[in-house]
């Protein structure tokens, strides 16, 4: 069993030094068909990975909101930020690596336990909050929720049991105060002829003048 | 008008029409018959029959491009979609305005791989702006309007319309057009900058010693002609224009310094690379111009003025990008740039002009495509649209022929398309009759698309057509020779046809000239002609293109012709 944390992303082959890091991505889009397919053909494009997207409706019918998850240089993610902003479909895109953010991910884990070993599974795994969902005779399958880390955590410390499945979410992020996503730039919805993005977010490195 | 009950083809041809089309390039097919049965109805659209999609792709981009309105394509499901791609993926790279207006197969029958079924949304998802499959004959007008609107704004670009053949049949109400509303929310484009980044840009300029303006297609979509000429001789900066800014500055002005890159004036390359400040305007730093981007005009800090954002730090990080459209950010941007005159800098412009005659042919009694290019230049004075294919001819027509008049110069630059040349200046003819188009054509590029011909006789266009003919792929040649240790493979023709006799086989008027005395004489005949006109030059069979800047290099790996 391998968690999609440990999978290997695809190889880089852009020539820039900027250093691989995982970025996170949300975007507001319309809710319709063919829009993912438009969203990811972008990062297809350039090879990159997305090692988790999540999509859900958002507070405004027939919008909905995703958090990407991609791994890739810096300018590169960047680049593809501003393209897909640049999609008819994407109403708002925003990088919020190094925003504020409050992150969270569920994950469902189907954990080994036989009648010897199970109050001790139970004991250790209430220390992360879980919801212990499904109880078989040989199996435990525990609901947790919380940042990547802690997720991992609990995964790597069953593993001694023996850990039989596992289904994450992927991130879902929101900014913290009163801030919203799709409201950076007090254009959402608007006929403003401002550009998308918030300003300074996606147009490369800090100059903070775009 | 009152609300009428319409079939969905009805609906097409009356939406295409308040949108001030008057002329579609096409081709039928069983998907897109039933909106074919709607055309003649509505004479007011000009049906042009083209023998090949890409022609018509190609024919509605070099409308587009000579009359700043939006080409319109139709073609029918599968093949006839699928060979509309090279078409959208031309304009696509080049910023073209197009719609182009696709049948589907039955709602029923998509995705069952029936006959001629293609997913063309899905395949030309990365080469247009946006594109439609209409399930409903109730959203075909605001598809359409959405879609001219899409396509016309912001950074223009090709948008497809896909309607299934059961759409074009179904009946739905149509009302008053321009109440019509449209739905995209997510697409917005900047028209002024703002005022800070503006600023910063007066800044730079104003801080300058030797500025160069770099002005790219962005000034010719935007017909920002006459800003772009108060800011050079305001500031009295010198301008260098991209491949696709020809035209976009006149050529005989005295701080017109050419086009730099690959194949461009090795002045404008040098000229660049000495610069303290580049202010790149509507131009997209594309790799033909800058080589091996951590080399480029190191020297120099660099303004960015584009409509979009994307393409701002993609290839170049610059200092002071500036967001909007050309024509608006130059009008904000000149009275705050002071008036001077860079006299020495300009003076080493010329100096570098002189250094590097780049534009010299070299002695020889035999023809080459420099003088049928003087020729043109001469005899029209700069009074024709000039049109080119890809490959030796272009480079060779984008260095000798002097553009004067805005927007006189078509060509593929982005995507580099063989065979654009044919159809592309029917298009621009068939959008400009009043006016002279020579199409510029190498004669490999010229049998990828010769079955429009047919089209240009049958529509009376009287498009002039240059063959530089040296039975060779010249440019394959050229890097061979350079870059394959001279390894010839697949660049020769054996067996092309006699051009003059194709000609009078398409009831075309043929001429052939071998001498470059013949050059002008044979060009006033065709100019003379009342209809189309194919003149084959044969010219030198193997000659390079000078200068070069070598893919991925920089203005140090700069090769001169020594003469």
């Amino acid at each position: 069993m391998i968690t999609p944390a440990q999978i290997p992303g695809p190889a880089l082959t852009a020539s820039t030094s900027n250093a691989l890091r995982s970025r996170v991505i949300t975007a507001l889009v319309y809710d319709k068909p063919g829009v993912l397919a438009r969203i990811s053909s972008l990062f297809r494009r350039r090879g990159l990975n997305i090692a988790s997207l999540t999509v859900g409706h958002s507070e405004k019918p027939g919008v909905s909101r995703m958090t990407f998850v991609v791994e890739g240089q810096e300018n590169i993610v960047r680049q593809i930020a501003a393209q897909l902003d640049r999609l008819i479909d994407v109403l708002e895109v925003l990088d919020i690596t190094e925003k504020n953010t409050v992150w969270r991910e569920l994950a469902l884990i189907k954990v080994s336990a036989t009648a010897v070993t199970r109050t001790e599974v139970l004991q250790l795994a209430s220390i992360f909050r879980v919801s212990v969902v499904d109880v078989g005779v040989e199996s435990l399958t525990f609901e947790v929720t919380g940042d990547e880390s802690k997720i991992d955590a609990l995964i790597e410390l069953m593993r001694q049991y023996g850990v039989r499945e596992v289904m994450r979410t992927g991130k879902v992020a929101v900014l913290r105060g009163s801030l919203v996503v799709g409201e950076v730039d007090g254009s959402f919805f608007s006929k403003d002829v401002a550009p998308k993005i918030a300003a300074a977010e996606l147009a490369g490195d800090d100059s903070g003048s775009v | 008008m009152a609300p009428r009950q319409l079939t969905g083809g009805q609906i097409v041809c009356e939406s295409l029409i308040a949108e001030g089309v008057d002329v579609i390039f096409g081709i039928p097919g069983g998907a897109i018959l039933p909106l074919y049965g709607s055309l003649s109805q509505y004479p007011k659209l000009r049906h042009i029959l083209v023998r090949h999609e890409q022609g018509a792709g190609h024919a509605a981009d070099g409308y587009a491009r000579a009359t700043g309105k939006v080409g319109v394509a139709f073609a029918t499901s599968g093949p006839g979609a699928t060979n509309l791609i090279t078409g959208l993926a031309t304009a696509m790279m080049d910023s073209v305005p197009i719609v182009a207006i696709t049948g589907q197969v039955g709602r029923g029958a998509i995705g069952t791989d029936a006959f001629q079924e293609t997913d063309i949304t899905g395949a030309t998802l990365p080469v247009t702006k946006h594109n439609y499959l209409v399930m409903r004959a109730s959203d075909i007008a605001r598809v359409i309007k959405e879609a001219f609107h899409i396509a016309r704004t912001g950074r223009p670009g090709p948008v497809l319309i896909d309607i299934p053949r059961d759409v074009f049949q179904e009946k739905a109400m149509f009302d008053d057009y321009a109440a019509v509303q449209t739905d995209i929310p997510g697409y917005r484009f900047p028209s002024n900058a703002p005022v800070a980044q503006v600023e910063a840009a007066a800044k730079l300029i104003n801080e300058s010693k030797k500025p160069v303006i770099l002005a790219g297609h962005g000034v010719v979509i935007s017909r920002a002609f006459k800003e772009l000429r108060e800011l050079a001789e305001k500031a009295q900066i010198p301008v260098v224009t991209t491949l696709l800014g020809i035209s976009g500055f006149p050529e005989d002005h005295v701080l017109s310094v050419g086009f730099p890159g690959m194949h461009g004036m090795a002045y404008a390359s040098l000229a660049l690379d000495q610069a303290d400040l580049i202010i790149a305007i509507g131009s997209r730093f594309d790799d033909r111009i800058v080589g091996d981007a951590k080399r480029f005009a190191r020297s120099s800090k660099k303004i960015h003025i584009d409509i979009d954002r994307a393409e701002i730090n993609k290839t170049v990080q610059v200092d002071a990008p500036v967001i909007g459209d050309v024509k608006h950010v130059l009008d904000q941007l000149n009275p705050l740039v002071h008036k001077t005159t860079h006299t020495d800098w300009v003076r080493h412009v010329e100096h570098l002009k002189a250094e590097h005659p780049s534009l010299k042919i070299r002695e020889t009694d035999q023809l080459l495509g420099q003088h049928v290019i003087q020729g043109l230049s001469r005899v029209t004075r700069g009074n024709a649209i000039i049109v080119t294919g890809v490959g030796q001819h272009q480079m060779w027509a984008a260095q000798h022929y002097q553009f004067t008049q805005p927007n006189s110069w078509l060509s593929s630059g982005g995507l580099g398309t063989m065979g654009y040349e044919v159809p592309a200046a029917m298009g621009a003819q068939a959008g400009c009759p009043g006016k002279l188009v020579w199409s510029v054509c190498g004669d490999g590029g010229f049998q990828m698309t010769l079955s429009e011909l047919a089209t240009v006789f049958e529509n009376r266009l009287p498009v002039k057509y240059a063959i530089l003919n040296n039975n060779h792929l010249g440019m394959i040649t050229q890097w061979q020779d350079l870059f394959y240790r001279g390894d010839h493979q697949a660049e020769t023709y054996t067996g092309n046809p006699d051009f003059v006799k194709l000609a009078e086989a398409y009831r075309i008027k043929g001429m052939r000239v071998t001498r470059q005395e013949d050059v002008i004489p044979a060009i006033e005949e065709a100019n003379r002609h009342p209809g189309p006109v194919i003149v084959d030059f044969v010219i030198a069979k193997v000659d390079h293109v000078y200068p070069m800047i070598p893919s991925g290099q920089s203005v140090a790996e700069l090769m001169e012709e020594k003469l």
